[in-house]
């Protein structure tokens, strides 16, 4: 049977959508039971990263230490991942997550910057972890650099590389002619993360899928930046129709959804006006509640903050650009 | 009498020195030194009459008679320096994160303590940074700092790319205890745009609000006396408050004197640099010493 490994990442990228404030305990319960459903890698923390707790992100409901300290103590059979992003999270702030027996390291970086990620690839790998190098907006580079930059991260010694649609910017062919290549040109295997903001997260994980990825990320009730990511359970219920293994039970991610995410999500994770403007303009998904504040504050349309966002290349944590392009449009 | 200065490190960095104390001509430059013998900068160097040297830090020592060192090259390469300038009785101006001696931004704690005879830059998002929160921090004590630094790809040479840590923690560090901030928190962003962008810094302060006003007149000073060294520093977003916080955003253009003008995040290092060997040399000069 082919076999495709699931990542989910409810914890960590469905952060965005509660603006980080997810309990260590709530944490902690919904791992234990992610643990149960058959779920191997379960990534957690704020949702950009280790470090990422901050004024410019969003300050999260409490520590890196607290969530790591709870949800290692939930898991029985799976192994927690923790996201690190160079230039937000530093080796310092890995070495909190090696005391609690992380299991995977994502180091990402922006699809064309991937040489800032040797040194935390390189000491994650020393301290004998797995390691994933992840290039986020993958849709700015062309399939060309995007091999390049996969290969970068592969000589660094990651043991997977990922491409990223940070922004749910990418179709299908996009998808495949990335993956592809990339599948090509290194030995590691290859992983893809989705957004829906164009309505295509499952679609183009299965193009992934198809195009050679072994890896790909999911979240329940799709919970995640923008418009939210593949939905596990779904994902996992599709997979199973095409025959693929993956060790999920999606019954049981039905149950998480309801029981333990449905209860605590702030919005309905729908593809929301602003959301759809993220994906057709490539901007960054966690812009959008950062856009729609800055919106309200200088009366202006968060699509148009969105769109702007996009037009000036900005790419994965400048929210702070937020505001010059929300009061550049005000003055209009 | 112009004091001798030498630049150690023959990279973007040296080079942009070098044009700048050759531009403003008070300091004598009379070497450059590097290591690799194809080096763009030595080359450079050499077309404008200045000696070179390959042997790096021994060729400056050899050539005796060097007043201040610029150190351009590594934290590592510059933790090794270090003695050795200080045994030869020469001031260095340390554009590494090496951090062995104390932190300096021109327009908050320029170092004129004669026993001082090494001073560290901090980094280019520290230059940018440290004199906003400085500048609040005379107002409303600032309990928490948050900067975030964006800089175009193309700026940013392998030197901050393998180190990118070292700019974080170094940054927050100086904004403490130059800032003068409870805590701190630095974060860089590398954007690949072209045409590359400005580099552009945000900073969020946590602190009393309600002195807005004051806040903004010690702002405005402060940015006026930052021009003075690096006249392509501006306010991009005026201050504003934000709950508990008052926001702001700098941006550096630089004086496109070997890099573009966009490099603004080099130009502010490298002047602030210049600026605190020249203070030195007047203070020497001047008979402090």
């Amino acid at each position: 049977m082919k076999q495709v490994r699931l990542v989910d990442t409810t914890l960590r990228d469905g952060m965005h959508a509660v603006s980080h404030q997810f309990t260590a305990e709530q944490m902690a319960a919904i791992a234990k039971r992610l643990d149960e459903a058959g779920v191997g890698t379960i990534e957690i923390g704020q949702g950009d990263g280790i470090g990422g707790s901050s004024r410019q992100y969003g300050f999260a409901a409490e520590s890196d230490e607290a969530y790591f300290k709870a949800v290692s103590r939930a898991l029985t059979r799976a192994k927690w991942c923790a996201l690190l992003i160079p230039g937000i999270g530093t080796i310092e702030d890995l070495k909190v997550a090696l005391e609690y027996n992380v299991g995977t390291v994502r180091v990402a970086t922006h699809v064309t910057e991937s040489d800032v990620s040797e040194q935390h690839i390189k000491f994650a790998k020393q301290a004998g972890i797995e390691v994933i190098g992840f290039l986020m907006m993958s849709h700015m580079a062309s399939v060309e650099k995007v091999v390049e930059q996969a290969k970068l991260m592969a000589s660094y010694g990651a043991d997977i590389v990922y491409i990223t649609d940070s922004a749910g910017a990418m179709t299908p062919d996009q998808v495949k002619a990335r993956i592809s290549c990339a599948k090509e040109a290194i030995d590691v295997p290859i992983g893809f993360h989705a957004h829906n903001n164009l309505g295509l997260a499952i679609g183009n994980t299965l193009a992934a899928i198809e195009a050679g990825a072994s890896l790909v990320d999911g979240t329940v009730r799709g919970l995640g930046a923008g418009a939210g990511n593949s939905q596990l359970e779904v994902l996992a219920a599709v997979l199973d129709k095409l025959g693929y293994e993956t060790g999920v039970d999606f019954y049981k991610l039905m149950d998480i959804g309801q029981e333990l995410i449905d209860p605590i999500m702030h919005r309905p994770q729908i593809i929301s006006n602003d959301a759809l403007a993220i994906g057709y303009a490539g901007a960054y998904g966690s812009f959008l509640l950062h856009a729609r504040k800055a919106a309200e504050r200088f009366g202006v349309d968060a699509r148009d903050i969105l769109l702007e966002m996009g037009k000036r290349k900005a790419v994965g944590g400048q929210e702070d650009l937020i505001i010059d392009v929300a009061i550049d449009l005000s003055k209009r | 009498m112009k004091l001798k200065a030498a630049i150690l490190g023959p990279g973007n960095i040296g080079i942009d020195l070098m044009m700048k104390i050759l531009k403003r001509q008070e300091l004598d430059l009379v070497m450059m030194a590097g290591v690799d013998p194809t080096s763009h900068g030595l080359k450079l160097a050499a077309e404008r009459g200045i000696k070179i040297t390959t042997e790096g830090i021994h060729g400056i020592l050899q050539e005796g008679n060097i007043d201040i060192v610029f150190d351009a090259t590594g934290a590592r390469a510059h933790a090794m320096h270090a003695p050795l300038l200080k045994e030869a009785g020469i001031f260095a101006v340390d554009l590494t994160p090496a951090a062995v001696g104390p932190y300096c931004v021109p327009a908050v704690n320029m170092v004129t303590d004669s026993d001082v005879d090494n001073v560290n830059m901090v980094t280019c998002g520290g230059q940018a940074t440290i004199p906003v929160v400085a500048a609040i921090n005379s107002v409303a004590p600032v309990a928490y700092a948050e900067i975030v630094a964006t800089i175009s790809s193309k700026s940013a040479g392998p030197g901050t790319r393998q180190n990118i840590d070292e700019f974080t923690e170094t940054t927050a560090a100086a904004l403490v205890k130059v800032g003068g901030a409870k805590c701190a928190k630095a974060i860089i962003i590398l954007n690949p745009a072209e045409p590359p962008l400005m580099m552009r810094n945000t900073i969020y302060c946590l602190c009393d609000t309600s002195k807005f006003d004051e806040i903004v007149k010690a702002l405005e000073a402060m940015v006026a006396k930052v021009q003075q060294y690096v006249p392509g520093y501006h306010l991009k977003v005026q201050p504003y408050v934000d709950g508990d916080y008052v926001v702001t955003a700098v941006e550096v253009e630089g004086a496109g004197d070997y890099l573009p003008k966009y490099s603004g995040n080099l130009d502010i290092i490298t002047s602030a640099a210049v600026s605190i060997a020249e203070n030195y040399a007047a203070c020497r000069v001047g008979g402090a010493k």
